[in-house]
C-alpha cells in the first residue's frame, strides 16, 4: 500500500493508504483527527473545512495521493498554533459570542471564517455583508446570526 | 457518581419545603425524586367568548412532567473532594443547551461557581421508566425543582459538616462560591465532601432559595462545552474511538423502505481495498471497512436485488390526493340563522420536510454473544435499549446504552434508527461497528415531518368572529419512541375524553390552541398513511397549524377592514401573548412605510408554558428574489427575510443567552419551512439527497437583522425553549410574504412547485461518490 506523507498541524505524518482515499478519511479514520466533520462527503456542507498551505479547502474532496509531501494541512486542532496562542482570535470570538449550539459544524465554520478574513485581506479590503452571505457552510442549528457577529469580531483581532 | 439507594417517593412539604436524601456513599451524594417536577397546572382564565381549550388547562408538558410521578427513581448529585460537583443528566444534549442550564440550576442552589459543576449524560436507566425522554421542550420544566432540592440537600449537609469542623452553629455559617465561612474560619466544599458523606441513606427536609436572591439563574451564561466545540475536542458518536469499531455504511434500496433480497457480488465487494465484512440486514446491505471512504466505494459497487418499498411508484401528487380523500368535511358549529353571517374558508398544504441534522444517524455497537454496548445520541434511550435487546436476542439488562452528544436533533434523535441498525449489523458481522449513515441516506430515508393539509373555516358576524374551525389532515406522525408508550400507560392521567384518542390525536389536542377570541373553536387532527418514516420534527404540528391559523387571522382582519396588528390586539385573549405582540410591534416599528414588493408580517404563538410573537420584514422584489450566490452548487435564493424581531416569554428564563440562541435557531427553521425547505417524493423515493438539494436556511437566506427580546417575567417556573422559536416565525414569514406579494400561498414552502434547481442524484447507487477536485477550489 502506498505511503502518504504530508505536514499535519506542523508535524510530518506518514500513513499507509491508497491514493484515492479522501483526506477527510485519512484524518478521521486513520489518524484519529476528528475536528473536521463529515456532513455530506460531496463538498457542499463544508463541515470538514480545513486549510492547506493557509487556504481554505475541503478534505472530503481531495485524494490523499494528490497532497504533496510539503503540503501543510491545518485542521481546527492546529489553528491556535498558527498564532502561537491557546486560542486563535477567531476561536476566541466564537467563545465571546457563544456561537456554538450542537457544535458539530463549528470547527468548519471557524476554519472557513479564518480563510475568508485572509482572502479579503489579500484583496485589500474588509469583510462585507455580501461576503458573509456567500459563506456556504451549513449550520442546521441556525447559528448564523452569531456566526456573522463572531466573524467581524474575530477579524478585528486577527493580526 | 456513587451508587444510590432507592427510597420511597418524597413529597413537597409547605410552599418551598421539600424532602430529599443524603445517599449512603464515601463522598457527599444527595438526591431528589424527579417526581418533584410537577409544576402547578394553570388555572383557566376569566370567561371569554372562546372557552379555554385543553392545552390552556393541561398541556403536553403537564403530561410529560406528570409521567415522572410514579417513578421511585432518584436523580443524584455528587460533591467531590476536589470541590467539584457532578450530575449525570437523564436527558440528551443535542445543542439545546440543557447541560449548561442544568449546571446553572445546581450552581445557584448550591452556591457554587458554574464552572465547578460537571454535567454528563446518563446512560439508559430503565428504572426511570418514563423519565428519560428528551422531548416536548420539557427538560427544564420537569427537572428544575428536583435539581434544586438535591442541590439544597447538599448545601445543607455541607453546612452541617462545616459546623462540626469549625465549631460554629449552622446559622452562623454562609456558603458562597464553594466555600463555607463562619466566625471560626472557613472550609471549601472539597474539604467538606467526605465529612458530609453519610454511611447510609437518610431523608432530609430542605427549604429552597428565595428567587429574589438568585445570582446565577437569570444571568447570561455561555455554554460550558463551547471551548471543546471551538477547538474540535467535543466528541460526537463518529468521533468515538471504540476498540475494533471500524467504519460501517449501508447500501439502501432505490425505493423508500425497500428491502434487500440478495447481494449478487459479495466476493467482489469483500475483495475491495479496506473492506473487512459484508452483511445483509433488514434495512440494506452493510459493509465494514478501514475508512468510510472505502465503505462509500463498496456501497457504490454493490449489485443488490431489492424488494420494492411500500410507496414504490408514488409521487407527491398521489399523497396529496390521498390526504384530500382522508379529509373530514369542514363544518362550522350550528349557529343561529342570520343573513349577515359571513363564512370564510381557506385551505393550506404543507409538503414533507426533513429534520436531518448535521451529525447523521450514527451509532457505535459492540454486540457479543452474551452482552452488548451501544453509543449514540439518543433522546429515548430506555426504549432504545428495550428494542435493541429484543432485536439482538439479549435481555435488556445485558445491553448497555450510552448517550452521546448529538450533533443536532430537531426531533430526529427521539428515534434510534441508527443505533438499532448498528446493533443488528454488529451481531450479523460478529464485530464492533461504527455505523454512519451517508448524508444521502439521512436525507432520503431519515425521518420526515409528514405532509399535511390544514383547512380553516370561520364565521363573521358584525365585527366579531363567532366560530373558527380548523381541520388538520396529515400523513401519520410516528410517536413510537416512548411517548406513545407513555400515553398508553398513563391514560388515566389525561383529561377526560382524551383516553380514546390515538397517540397523534392526543399530542395534537395537548399542544394546539387558538389563543384568540374567535367564538366557538374546534381544532381536529385526522391522520392517514403510515408508510413513511416520520417523527416529531422540532415543534411538531405547531408551525403548520399556526401558519394556517395566522394567515387566516390576516384574511379575517382584511374582511373586517382591520390592520393585522389591530386585529390581534382586539381578539387575542392571553395577556402574555399580547405583551409579546406589543413588544415586537413597538421595537419592529409595525406599519412603517415600506417599498412595494416588501412588507412586514406579524404572528404569535403560545406553547411550552410560554408565549411568543414575531415581526418579520420580507423583500420579494425581483432583484432580490432572483439574486445569485457565486460559486458552488445550486443556491436557492428567493424572497429574503431582511429583519426579524422576536419576543419570547418563557416564564423564568434560566439562561437568557441560551434562550436567545434557541430563538435565533428557531427563526432560521421557521424561515426555511415557509420559503425554501421541502422534500419531493417522485416515483417511490425522495429526490433530496444532500444539502445541495434540501434547502435549509443558508447565510444568503438568513436575516441580516435579528433581534430577540426575552420578556421580563415574574414567574417562578421555567418554560420550554428549544422549540419555541419556530411556529411564530414560520407564520410571520408566511404573513409577510402574502402581504408583500398580494397572494395568499396555498402551499408551503412557497417554492415547492418551482422547477427543481438541481439534477436529482441517482438512487442506484444510492450514495454519491466524493469529488476529487478539492485542491482546485481552495479559497
Amino acid at each position: 500500500m502506498p505511503k502518504q506523507s504530508f505536514i499535519l498541524n506542523g508535524e510530518r505524518v506518514t500513513v499507509d493508504a491508497p491514493d484515492d482515499v479522501r483526506v477527510l478519511w485519512v484524518l478521521r479514520d486513520v489518524l484519529g483527527v476528528t475536528g473536521p466533520k463529515y456532513g455530506c462527503g460531496i463538498n457542499v456542507c463544508k463541515a470538514c473545512t480545513s486549510h492547506v498551505n493557509g487556504r481554505g479547502f475541503n478534505p472530503c474532496s481531495v485524494r490523499v495521493g494528490d497532497l504533496a509531501a510539503d503540503d501543510e494541512v491545518t485542521t481546527i486542532e492546529g489553528l491556535a498554533d498558527t498564532v502561537d496562542a491557546d486560542l486563535h482570535p477567531m476561536q476566541q470570538a466564537w467563545l465571546d459570542n457563544d456561537v456554538a449550539q450542537c457544535g458539530y459544524c463549528q470547527p468548519g465554520q471557524i476554519m472557513a471564517a479564518v480563510a475568508l478574513v485572509r482572502k479579503v485581506r489579500r484583496e485589500g479590503r474588509d469583510i462585507t455583508e455580501q461576503d458573509l452571505d456567500e459563506i456556504r457552510n451549513i449550520c442546521r442549528c441556525g447559528t448564523y446570526t452569531r456566526i456573522r457577529e463572531a466573524i467581524r469580531d474575530g477579524a478585528r483581532h486577527m493580526a | 457518581m456513587e451508587t444510590t439507594d432507592r427510597e420511597p417517593v418524597a413529597r413537597g412539604i409547605g410552599r418551598r419545603g421539600f424532602l430529599g436524601y443524603v445517599v449512603g456513599a464515601t463522598t457527599l451524594v444527595t438526591a431528589a425524586e424527579l417526581a418533584l417536577g410537577g409544576a402547578a397546572v394553570a388555572s383557566p382564565g376569566a370567561v371569554t367568548p372562546t372557552l379555554p381549550q385543553i392545552p390552556e388547562l393541561y398541556d403536553l408538558n403537564d403530561f410529560l412532567t406528570e409521567c415522572a410521578m410514579p417513578t421511585s427513581a432518584l436523580i443524584a448529585i455528587a460533591v467531590h473532594p476536589d470541590g467539584t460537583v457532578s450530575f449525570a443528566l437523564p436527558r440528551a444534549e443535542v445543542g439545546q443547551g440543557i447541560t449548561t442550564s442544568t449546571a446553572m440550576i445546581i450552581a445557584e442552589e448550591l452556591e457554587l461557581p458554574v464552572d465547578k459543576v460537571t454535567i454528563t449524560l446518563a446512560p439508559a436507566r430503565p428504572e426511570l421508566v418514563w423519565n428519560q425522554l428528551t422531548g416536548g421542550s420539557n427538560t427544564t420544566i420537569s427537572t428544575y425543582t428536583p435539581l434544586r432540592v438535591a442541590a439544597a440537600v447538599a448545601k445543607k449537609a455541607l453546612l452541617e459538616a462545616a459546623a462540626a469542623l469549625l465549631g460554629d452553629t449552622v446559622d452562623q455559617l454562609v456558603a458562597r462560591g464553594g466555600v463555607v465561612t463562619g466566625p471560626s474560619g472557613s472550609a471549601t466544599y472539597g474539604d467538606l465532601a467526605a465529612l458530609a458523606a453519610s454511611p447510609d441513606t437518610r431523608q432530609v427536609d430542605v427549604q429552597l432559595k428565595d428567587e429574589s436572591t438568585f445570582r446565577v439563574i437569570g444571568t447570561a451564561q455561555s455554554r460550558l462545552d463551547a471551548r471543546d466545540a471551538v477547538t474540535g475536542r467535543k466528541q460526537f458518536t463518529t468521533d468515538l474511538q471504540v476498540d475494533g469499531a471500524l467504519p460501517t455504511m449501508v447500501c439502501r434500496a432505490p425505493t423508500l423502505n425497500g428491502k434487500p433480497k440478495a447481494l449478487r457480488n459479495r466476493s467482489a465487494i469483500l475483495a475491495m481495498p479496506g473492506v473487512t465484512d459484508v452483511a445483509v440486514v433488514d434495512t440494506g446491505v452493510a459493509v465494514r471497512a478501514r475508512t468510510f471512504g472505502q465503505c462509500i466505494d463498496a456501497v457504490r459497487a454493490m449489485q443488490v436485488d431489492w424488494l420494492d418499498g411500500p410507496v414504490a411508484g408514488k409521487s407527491d401528487e398521489d399523497i396529496v390526493a390521498e390526504l384530500r380523500r382522508a379529509q373530514n368535511p369542514l363544518k362550522l358549529p350550528d349557529l343561529p340563522a342570520n343573513p349577515l353571517l359571513q363564512t370564510v374558508s381557506r385551505d393550506f398544504l404543507f409538503y414533507f420536510r426533513s429534520n436531518s441534522a448535521m451529525d447523521t444517524n450514527s451509532a457505535v455497537a459492540d454486540v457479543r454473544s452474551d452482552r452488548a454496548e451501544i453509543w449514540s445520541g439518543l433522546k429515548s434511550p430506555i426504549i432504545a435499549q428495550q428494542e435493541i435487546a429484543q432485536a439482538i436476542g439479549l435481555p435488556a439488562d445485558k445491553v448497555k446504552v450510552n448517550v452521546v452528544n448529538g450533533g443536532g436533533s430537531f426531533g430526529r434523535r427521539l428515534f434510534f434508527d441508527g443505533a438499532l441498525e448498528a446493533a443488528k449489523i454488529s451481531k450479523a458481522m460478529g464485530k464492533p461497528v461504527k455505523l454512519m449513515w451517508h448524508r444521502a441516506d439521512d436525507a432520503r430515508v431519515g425521518r420526515t415531518h409528514p405532509m399535511a393539509t390544514s383547512r380553516i373555516t370561520a364565521a363573521l358576524l358584525g365585527g366579531e368572529v363567532v366560530a373558527f374551525t380548523q381541520a388538520h389532515t396529515s400523513v401519520a406522525t410516528d410517536f413510537r419512541h416512548g411517548l406513545g408508550e407513555m400515553l398508553t400507560a398513563n391514560l388515566a392521567k389525561l383529561p377526560t375524553g382524551l383516553g380514546n384518542l390515538g397517540f397523534s390525536e392526543t399530542v395534537f389536542t395537548l399542544t394546539q390552541e387558538v389563543p384568540y377570541n374567535v367564538g366557538v373553536v374546534s381544532q381536529t387532527l385526522t391522520e392517514t398513511d403510515n408508510r413513511f418514516n416520520t417523527g416529531s420534527m422540532r415543534n411538531i404540528y405547531s408551525p403548520d397549524v399556526r401558519t394556517a391559523n395566522e394567515l387566516m387571522m390576516d384574511v379575517l382582519a382584511k374582511k373586517l377592514r382591520m390592520d393585522p396588528l389591530a386585529f390581534r390586539r382586539k381578539f387575542l385573549r392571553n395577556a402574555r401573548v399580547k405583551a409579546c405582540l406589543e413588544k415586537v410591534a413597538a421595537v419592529g416599528q409595525w406599519g412603517r412605510p415600506m417599498p412595494a414588493g416588501t412588507a412586514q408580517g406579524i404572528a404569535i404563538h403560545k406553547e411550552y408554558k410560554g408565549a411568543s410573537a414575531c415581526l418579520v420584514e420580507i423583500d420579494c422584489r425581483p432583484a432580490t428574489v432572483n439574486r445569485t450566490v457565486p460559486g458552488g452548487d445550486a443556491s436557492v435564493t428567493g424572497p429574503r427575510v431582511t429583519k426579524v424581531v422576536y419576543a419570547v416569554d418563557v416564564g423564568l428564563a434560566i439562561n437568557p443567552r441560551g434562550l436567545e440562541a434557541q430563538m435565533q435557531g428557531g427563526i432560521n427553521d421557521g424561515i426555511a419551512l415557509a420559503l425554501t425547505s421541502s422534500m419531493h417524493l417522485r416515483d417511490g423515493h425522495f429526490v433530496e439527497a444532500s444539502w445541495d438539494n434540501y434547502f435549509y436556511t443558508r447565510e444568503w437566506n438568513t436575516p441580516p437583522d435579528v433581534n430577540v427580546i426575552v420578556m421580563p417575567s415574574d414567574s417562578t417556573q421555567p418554560g420550554g425553549a428549544g422549540e419555541a422559536g419556530v411556529a411564530a416565525t414560520m407564520a410571520a414569514t408566511a404573513c409577510a410574504y402574502a402581504r408583500a406579494t398580494g397572494t395568499l400561498p396555498a402551499y408551503f414552502p412557497v417554492n415547492h412547485r418551482d422547477p427543481l434547481p438541481f439534477t436529482p442524484k441517482p438512487v442506484v447507487p444510492p450514495i454519491p461518490q466524493s469529488p476529487t477536485n478539492g485542491l482546485k477550489l481552495t479559497f
